[in-house]
Parts: C-alpha cells; structure tokens; sequence
C-alpha cells in the first residue's frame, strides 16, 4: 500500500517537474527570441526544414481530406435535397476545425518529431554543450530559430490545408456529382464569415503552432541523451501533441462558436 | 551559396503560397466582397411576427438582393418586431406605398424580407418606415389550420351525407 501511494507521488512529482521545466524553458525561448532579429537567416532556413517540406504533405491531405468531404457530404445532403449546401459543408468544417487540427496533427508527425530528433541528437552528441563551450547560446542559435519557424509555418500551412481542401471539395461537388457551381460558392460565402469563421480558425492554427513547437523543442532539448531516450522523446512529441491540440481544439472551439 | 538561395527561393514560394491561400480563403470562401458596399440608406418595417428572419439576412425585391437587415428590436410598447434594412443606395427608386413580407427561401431554406414595390408617385425616404407589412408564415400553425379546418369540413360533409 506504502510502495503504491509512493509510485503514485513520484509519477505526480516527475509530471509536475516536467510541467514547469517546461514553462520555464518556453520563458527562456520568449526571452531569446529578440535576438534573431539580426539573424533572419537562421529563421529562414528552419522555415525551409519546417515549412516547405511540410508543405507537400499538407497539400495532398488537404485535397483529400476536401475531396472526401464533398463526397460524405454530397451523399448525406442528396436526402434533403439540399445538396447546394455542400460548399457551406466543406468551407465550414475546413475552416472551423478540419484545417487547424488535422495540419496541426501532420505538423507534429512531420515536422514535430524530426526538431525533437534533431535536438535531442545534438544533445546526445554534446553539440549542444560544445556551443555552450564556445559561449554559443544554443537557446538563441538551435532553439529559438526552430520554435518561431513552427509559429510562422502553423497558419499558412492550415491556410493551404483548407483552401486546397475546399478546391478539392469543389472538383469533387462540383466535376464529379454535378452540384451547380455557382451554387456551390454563392452558398459557401453567404453563410462563411470572415471574422468568425476565418479568422478564428487562423487563431486556432496559431495557437495549436505554439503549442506543438514549444511540445517538439522542449521534448528535444529534455530528452534523455542517449539513442533510446531520443526515440522515446520524438514518440512523446507525437502524442503529447496530438493530446494538446485535440484537447485545445475543444477548448478553444467552445469560446469561440459555442455561445451561438 | 547555390544552397542558400534554393533555401531562400524554396521559403519565398511557401510563405507566398500560404498568404495567397489566406486570400483565397477570405475573398473566395467567405462574405468579404458584401461587406464592400455597406454605404446606403435604412428603413424600418414593423412585423407582428419575424419568424427565423436574423441580422445579415438579405432585403430582396423581385429576387434580387438589394439589401440586408441590419437591426431587429422589439418594441414592448406595440409589441411588434422593428426590423431596421440597409439598403444600398443606388437602389433609392423604392415607392413610398412599397410593402415587405417576411418569405422562405425554399421549403427549409432561410427566411429574407421581400420587398413589393407599390405605385405611389414618391419614394421611399432614407430612414422611412414601410407601412404595409406581413408576417412570417409560422410552419407550425399553418399546419394547426389546415388540420383544423380538415377535421372541420370533414365532419360538415358527414353531417350532410347522413341528413337525407
């Protein structure tokens, strides 16, 4: 009974610690930011690594996710003879949820787990510690260029995500079933609105980029460092992001569209 | 340095990409392009019963859409529905006689105000007020009437079949 209770207070203690281990770290990074503005390069290039190589991903699952929906919803309408809904159908579930979320969830695994691999080798190979020798910062010359990259590449990869998946919603709706077009848009606008819909969602996809940048480079920068503990730290990014961004999402969904 | 610049090429088309994406999301999917001509003038209507109508439903005449309602208060003296439109000013040619009844696009469709131009010499005022109005069809008591008036005639036939 005694070993139990134990367990249990050392698996809250180690929780906690990491808690705020890793707030203090995300204040160390906010503190080190100011400094990359005289070394935009460093930024540019993690926008490359973190960005445009996501930026494939991003786009076919987008268009599938777009092309599903108009088919899903296309059937579901056709009942109610509704079916010239269904760009209002797609716009809307990509803009209010499917885009933030379902990037943010391909972000983690794709752009996520490789900063954590990333720095949790360098960390295993003592770069880290050899910058710190040099009196390199490696908060302000690794970190802090890889946690606002997230932030940028966030929102304009949700952007995409939802603008190709209403594309493909359209090629689908539109080319295949024979939805009327101008239908298909005119309904789509009358009923997406700007502030409500678009812009809380490019919030939404902010707040989800912080959330997984600081979960990846902090998991890098508190893993382990050995080859196991760097595995272990990129499986935890994966995870805990999903779990934050799914948990956020509820959150943040109920402020903003739950009081219509 | 080759490498630095397919970097920084690589970077430039991503972040355009996803600003051109933001755009297209603004312009193409939502209500931008009707916030462009907010500028006309307003009138008020008095309803006894709105129905669904809401602010930003659309103000047609003949089907065209030349407005959007702006307001809806209710007045707790009359115990009416004062529903404030926008119309858009190059539309100003409304007769001063014009009538508005609150319609349903299509059976389950949204509920517009629809505009019924009369045949009085003068025009409507910015800021007027639409005398003859008509209120929405409640779904629910149409249904209560026609049920009603169902049983009703139905019974009356019986009576006169059975009298002779």
């Amino acid at each position: 009974m005694m070993g139990w209770l134990q367990r249990l207070g050392s698996t809250s203690l180690s929780v906690f610690e990491r808690l705020g281990r890793g707030n203090l770290f995300l204040l160390r990074i906010l503190a080190a930011l100011p400094s990359l503005v005289l070394r935009p390069g460093l930024v540019i290039a993690q926008l490359y690594s973190v960005g445009v190589l996501s930026m494939t991903l991003i786009v076919i699952s987008g268009l599938n996710v777009g092309m599903v929906l108009g088919l899903q919803g296309y059937n579901t309408l056709v009942d109610f003879g509704s079916e010239e809904s269904l760009g209002q159908l797609v716009a809307l579930s990509l803009v209010r949820e499917l885009g933030p979320v379902v990037a943010a969830l391909l972000f983690a695994g794709r752009a996520g787990s490789a900063l954590t691999a990333e720095i949790g080798l360098m960390k295993a190979t003592e770069q880290l510690s050899g910058m710190e020798m040099m009196a390199v910062d490696p908060l302000k010359r690794v970190v802090a260029p890889r946690f606002i990259a997230g932030i940028i590449s966030m929102p304009l990869l949700a952007a995409m995500f939802s603008a190709v998946g209403v594309l493909g919603g359209f090629f689908v709706g539109v080319g295949l079933l024979g939805v009327d077009s101008g239908a298909f848009w005119s309904q789509m606008q009358s009923k997406v609105d700007l502030y409500d819909d678009i812009l809380n969602g490019v919030i939404k996809s902010i707040v989800f980029g912080c959330v997984a940048a600081w979960i990846a480079v902090f998991e890098g920068y508190d893993a382990v460092p050995n080859t196991e503990g760097v595995s272990r730290a990129t499986t935890r990014t994966v995870v805990h992001t999903a779990f934050a961004v799914l948990g956020l999402d509820f959150i943040l969904t109920a402020l903003m569209f739950g009081d219509e | 340095m080759m490498q630095k610049r397919t970097i920084e090429i690589g970077v430039g088309v991503f972040v355009a990409a996803g600003i051109a994406a933001l755009v297209m999301l603004a312009m193409k999917v939502s209500n931008l392009a009707a916030f462009t001509n907010q500028q006309g003038y307003e009138v008020t209507a008095r309803f006894d019963n709105i129905g669904g109508l809401k602010e930003r439903s659309a103000v047609t005449v003949a089907g065209v859409r030349i407005g959007r309602v702006k307001s809806i208060v209710f007045d707790d003296k009359d115990y009416e529905a004062v529903v404030t439109m926008n119309i858009e000013s190059q539309h100003d040619r409304l007769p001063a006689d014009t009538s508005a009844s609150i319609l349903t696009a299509g059976l389950l469709g949204e509920q517009y105000v629809a505009l019924e131009p009369g045949g009085d010499e003068a025009f409507l005022k910015p800021g007027g007020d639409i005398k003859l109005t008509q209120s929405a069809i409640i779904l629910e008591k149409m249904v209560g009437q026609f049920l009603f008036d169902k049983a009703a005639g139905g019974d009356g036939k019986k009576e006169e079949g059975a009298a002779p």
